[in-house]
């Protein structure tokens, strides 16, 4: 990993859209409208910009190449399940990614020297493990869309579908209380705010609900495992190796 | 004659692309899907920054919808012919087969920017002219002969100035190898281009406007639009995209000789 040092760092630069919507929320004076301070406001964007750089998956366009050019036949005869082998190198590029994450937080704080704050040890042990918590749930769903290449071949499609959704109602763009009411009522139900909002909210220090969004998380990463299972054998029965 | 062989070559490039791009038909139904889904989740995005704010960086709610109208159109554009073509380029260096581009008798940043096309793409350019048809008309615009011109001047040169940037970038590939992540850069700064450039901040703006002209590519034609745009601005955006095209070509000319193929 560490070979594409410059890959990486353009890959942190490439999340920094949360501080543009930042700036569009401060320099319009939007926050006043959800009684959320300047600098409480500029620390969620913060905290969504580091939960996103920890939480963002690709297992299915590694995945998709893989099956396209016949390489995954030899991993499934290895006693391993392939996605182990996807789930290391994630880690891996993740803890790469950490010291670039670092750096633009650094920048961050001197044109933000306001907002610059130091969260207790405890929130942000809960913190990290909702991050990864956030990563595990969104590993999941991408490694059941992943399997859907077995039946369709190009699946990376389904997941720039799935993305949007994720995209716009995970909190990355606007955190989740700016919401309207309608859409409010019932997006809590769904995995999508735990995957941004509830992480960045947590360890930004703005109001949230420490134990639900937890226990949220944990049931929907229980949810999908067993979906997860259950598609892997599916497919896996379905596969025929290229060029048979 | 040199123009109607390129047309020709073009007519088989289309035909060969469509071809292998329709086999997957539910594809196509998929990238429908979450075209519609994009433009719904920036719209609902607009809409919660309005929700109490009457105007955000002087512009109304309806004025706001022409922006992410043209960026619709200008992100199908890209869809449908940078995207699928431009990416190609890092392949085709970090496995060697630049060099059967090089050796054809045609123009070799031709064949690499038109090769293929993602029909998907069009679904994209369509929705975004049905929202541009909708803002027309709730924003009473009047059609004119002037307005028309204007507005496909700016746009043309809107669509100049995006191809040049992703070939920039694409064409670094000859001595960066992976530029993948740069590309996935320009993605998301070029996302900005959804908002009024009005609506960020004094730095940012001019950021947007030096360094990478993002401003140019929506916010000018939208304000040829909405009527307030100004002719110096126009001739601005004409100028940087003759500058852009023509530094596109020279520097697609001087990177190629820096290319060593691959294994030597």
């Amino acid at each position: 990993m560490l070979e594409y040092r410059v890959e990486i760092a353009l890959w942190a630069i490439s999340g920094i859209i949360p501080f543009f919507m930042l700036n569009i929320w401060t320099n319009n004076n939007l926050n006043e409208s959800i009684n959320i301070s300047d600098v409480l406001l500029s620390r969620y964007f913060l905290c969504a910009f580091f939960v996103r750089q920890f939480s963002v998956v690709w297992v299915v366009f590694s995945f998709e190449e893989d099956s396209l050019m016949g390489k995954v036949s030899p991993y499934l005869i290895q006693p391993l399940n392939p996605f182990f082998r996807y789930f290391a190198q994630h880690l891996a590029e993740q803890i790469t990614r950490f010291p670039f994450a670092l750096i633009i937080a650094f920048f961050f704080f001197i044109f933000n020297p306001e907002s610059i704050w130091m969260p207790n040890l405890g929130i942000l042990v809960l913190s990290i493990v909702s991050t990864f918590l956030s990563f595990l749930i969104q590993f999941l769903i991408q490694s059941i869309v992943a399997c859907l290449c077995f039946w369709t071949e190009k699946a990376s499609s389904i997941e720039r579908l799935l993305f949007i959704p994720t995209l716009f109602l995970s909190g990355l763009l606007a955190p989740v209380v700016s919401f309207p009411a309608y859409v409010k009522s019932w997006i809590y139900l769904t995995p999508f705010p735990y995957l941004i909002d509830f992480p960045a909210n947590l360890l930004s220090g703005n109001e949230t609900n420490i134990s639900g969004g937890l226990i949220m998380q944990i049931i929907w990463i229980f949810l999908l495992f067993p979906l997860f299972k259950k598609t892997w054998s599916e497919g896996t029965k379905k596969y025929t190796a290229m060029g048979s | 004659m040199k123009l109607s062989k390129y047309l020709k070559v073009y007519k088989k490039f289309l035909h060969t692309s469509l071809a292998s791009e329709l086999e997957y038909k539910t594809n196509i139904l998929v990238d429908l899907i979450t075209a519609i889904l994009s433009l719904v989740g920036s719209i609902f995005l607009l809409s919660i920054f309005f929700q109490n704010n009457g105007y955000i960086g002087g512009w109304k709610f309806e004025q706001a919808l022409i922006i992410q109208a043209i960026y619709t159109i200008l992100n199908g554009i890209t869809n449908t012919w940078f995207n699928p073509n431009l990416t190609e380029i890092v392949k085709h260096i970090r496995e060697g087969t630049l060099d059967f581009v090089l050796l054809k008798p045609i123009d070799s940043q031709f064949f690499i920017s038109l090769k293929k096309i993602n029909p998907s793409g069009f679904l994209e350019i369509l929705l975004g002219f049905l929202l541009l048809f909708f803002c027309i008309r709730i924003n009473q615009i009047n059609l004119s002969l002037s307005f028309l011109t204007l507005s496909s001047i700016t746009i043309s040169c809107s669509i100049c100035i995006l191809y040049s940037l992703w070939f920039f970038i694409s064409t670094t590939t000859i001595w960066f190898v992976k530029t993948w992540n740069a590309i996935e850069v320009l993605r998301s700064f070029l996302y900005i281009g959804r908002f009024p450039l009005n609506s960020f901040s004094f730095s940012l703006r001019i950021f947007f406007s030096v360094f990478i002209p993002i401003a140019f590519i929506t916010t000018i034609p939208s304000e040829v639009f909405l009527g307030i745009s100004v002719l110096w601005k126009i001739l601005l955006e004409v100028i940087v995209a003759t500058i852009f095209l023509i530094t596109s070509r020279k520097f697609w000319l001087f990177a190629i000789k820096f290319y060593s193929s691959a294994s030597s």
